[in-house]
């Protein structure tokens, strides 16, 4: 423990207030998220803890307010507080699950394609094209279009389809770089196999860019998720969203109704935040060539 | 040059074949039309009828060949649910959505490139502290967020700016144009601020993270040097070079700004052509989503080779032979 604390990254680290500050943050919303349950002072999806009778109520300090709903409720009697709690759940599962499944994908598609190159490499970079030319949110918000069905497992996989291309462009560069090292060849005439040379010895070193592209992502995929459940192709109406939220808040603002837009708001803005201050950090502290 | 053009047209006319593969196949193997087209109570008949006038009991190759045949015609077919051709539809939503988009650019490009050479040449002041933490902000907050607070405060708080529609517009040949009315500059402001947002943000940042770099070459000490005054030495020297990565950035993020101007019409219901892809995908209007999608890549193709071309003119070295 002591020999971590001493290392000269936590030291980077723990003199950089704003990365403490991001890092504090996410860790806080993580919290929240996993142990909602025992946190959110009511489950508001759960059709026996809502009573429509309350809904439209303005935080409890304000007049009007009950103390039971601290940030008020929505038009259908959900606390604030408890939705906002519940769709830090969403916005994680999604970020997470999207950022380890198009990396995985994009991590070994791009080094095959950067180790053999000819055709695989050819096709991945005419689909990195195509991808950055449209846009991960077009494609998205055009395949969810299409699909049937709608659900977090849904949203994930729209997003994965577009997202994995970013992972494979930033590791090619940095294999097709590292391939050529001496201690590569060295490796490759002392008869060591394909497979053991890309990922025993050059993925190592061709991994930090991509964590720095892995943690920038993180608060992009975040973002793109409260955007599709905004413009309803995102999460259904039955599973929580804060941009969901948002969107039925926004039916609110012009009577006056802040609260379902604000706090939702605030806390996906101090989530990005958070992950963007942390990812600044990183990528100062592992400096790859962006 | 322009053999380098004339082979970027037939690289972009082989994505978009590609791209209208893709819609088929998509459309044909997910949801069935039919159903859509006849609605949910019609008899076999009424399907079999609907299925027969719109050539869906053909075979699969047949359809698609007169679904490409249509499509290089310029011919996306009928919407399902007003029965007037796609394309004519989109069409005619296109001036609102080009007005928006063109006037946020300039709205991002302008402010973003001059916030930018302000931060970098005068980098420890106040001022830059407080864009560099609007940038962060801006990059932090997404799209629709951004309208509905400006809503919330300039339509709703302080009501001076209206927050739905295009206002006044006045219809030149085909073009509708809300730009030549005070009322139609006062509805585009809140859209194209909302649309300038986050690419303001990463401009102001690129513009600075450029900057930096340069201001410190040697070519700058020599123009500074040899007595010329500090903003012949900013604006015409150190900014010709930063130009480059940001004219690329903002030609490459064009798709994203069609996404992004799906997400502002919606806020407000700006008569575009997000907002109608919106609502056929809610309808399941396949047609309009085919044109859509189809219309946007040749937007977006042109685009990018327009860009690569602006690239040689702002940087001699390049030669695309």
């Amino acid at each position: 423990m002591r020999k971590i604390l001493s290392s000269r990254r936590m030291q980077s680290f723990l003199h950089d207030p704003s990365a403490v500050a991001g890092l504090s943050i996410l860790l806080f919303f993580l919290f929240c998220a996993i142990f909602a349950p025992f946190i959110a002072p009511m489950n508001p999806y759960d059709l026996l803890a809502v009573d429509l009778g309350n809904f439209l109520l303005p935080p409890s300090w304000m007049e009007g307010g009950m103390a039971q709903f601290p940030l008020g409720t929505d038009d259908q009697g959900r606390g604030i507080l408890s939705t906002i709690i519940y769709g830090l759940r969403t916005s994680i599962i999604v970020g997470v699950s999207v950022v380890t499944i198009a990396g995985l994908f994009g991590i070994i598609f791009g080094m095959l394609g950067a180790y053999y190159g000819g055709l695989l490499d050819a096709a991945i970079m005419r689909a990195a094209d195509t991808v950055f030319a449209f846009s991960t949110t077009l494609i998205a918000v055009l395949l969810l279009g299409v699909f049937e069905s709608r659900g977090v497992f849904t949203v994930i996989i729209a997003i994965c389809i577009a997202d994995w291309v970013k992972y494979a462009r930033t590791i090619r560069g940095s294999v097709l770089e590292i391939k050529g090292y001496p201690y590569v060849l060295a490796a490759k005439s002392s008869g060591a196999g394909d497979f053991r040379i890309l990922f025993r010895h050059i993925l190592p070193n061709a991994l930090p860019p991509v964590l720095v592209v892995m943690a920038v992502d993180m608060a992009v995929v975040i973002m793109l998720e409260a955007t599709l459940s905004f413009l309803g192709v995102g999460v259904p109406l039955t599973e929580p969203s804060l941009g969901m939220m948002i969107a039925i808040g926004k039916n609110y603002i012009y009577a006056g109704m802040w609260w379902m837009v604000i706090f939702p708001g605030a806390t996906l803005i101090a989530m990005v935040v958070g992950i963007n201050l942390f990812a600044d950090w990183l990528r100062e502290e592992l400096n790859p060539k962006l | 040059m322009a053999t380098y053009i004339i082979r970027r047209l037939l690289q972009g006319i082989i994505v978009l074949l590609a791209v209208s593969t893709v819609c088929f196949v998509m459309f044909r193997y997910t949801g069935d039309p039919v159903l859509m087209l006849a609605g949910k109570y019609a008899t076999q008949e009424e399907r079999e009828h609907v299925r027969h006038v719109y050539g869906l009991d053909r075979p699969v190759h047949e359809q698609y060949i007169s679904f490409l045949g249509g499509v290089l015609q310029g011919d996306f077919g009928k919407s399902y649910v007003s029965q007037i051709d796609a394309l004519d539809m989109i069409l005619e939503r296109f001036p609102a959505t080009f007005e928006l988009a063109s006037t946020a650019i300039m709205i991002s490009f302008i402010f973003g490139v001059g916030l930018g050479v302000v931060v970098s040449v005068w980098p420890s002041g106040w001022l830059s502290r407080t864009i560099m933490a609007g940038s962060l902000f801006g990059i932090s907050i997404p799209t629709f967020l951004i309208g509905i607070l400006l809503v919330m405060f300039f339509s709703v708080y302080i009501e001076i700016f209206p927050s739905f529609g295009r206002g006044d517009t006045v219809q030149i040949g085909f073009w509708r144009t809300g730009l030549l009315t005070a009322s139609g500059w006062q509805h585009i402001l809140l859209p194209a601020l909302t649309l300038s947002g986050y690419q303001l943000a990463v401009l102001i940042r690129l513009t600075r993270a450029g900057m930096r770099e340069t201001l410190s070459e040697e070519y700058i000490k020599t123009a500074k040097a040899k007595g010329l005054s500090p903003a012949k030495v900013v604006l015409k020297h150190a900014l010709r070079n930063v130009m480059i990565p940001v004219v690329t950035i903002t030609g490459l993020s064009f798709g994203e700004l069609i996404a992004f101007s799906i997400v502002t019409e919606t806020i407000f219901q700006w008569p575009g052509m997000g907002n109608l892809l919106l609502t056929s995908i809610f309808e399941t209007d396949q047609p309009i989503i085919v044109t859509y999608i189809m219309l946007a890549a040749c937007i977006i193709l042109t685009i990018n080779i327009l860009v690569d071309v602006l690239y040689a003119f702002l940087n001699p070295r390049i030669r695309y032979d």
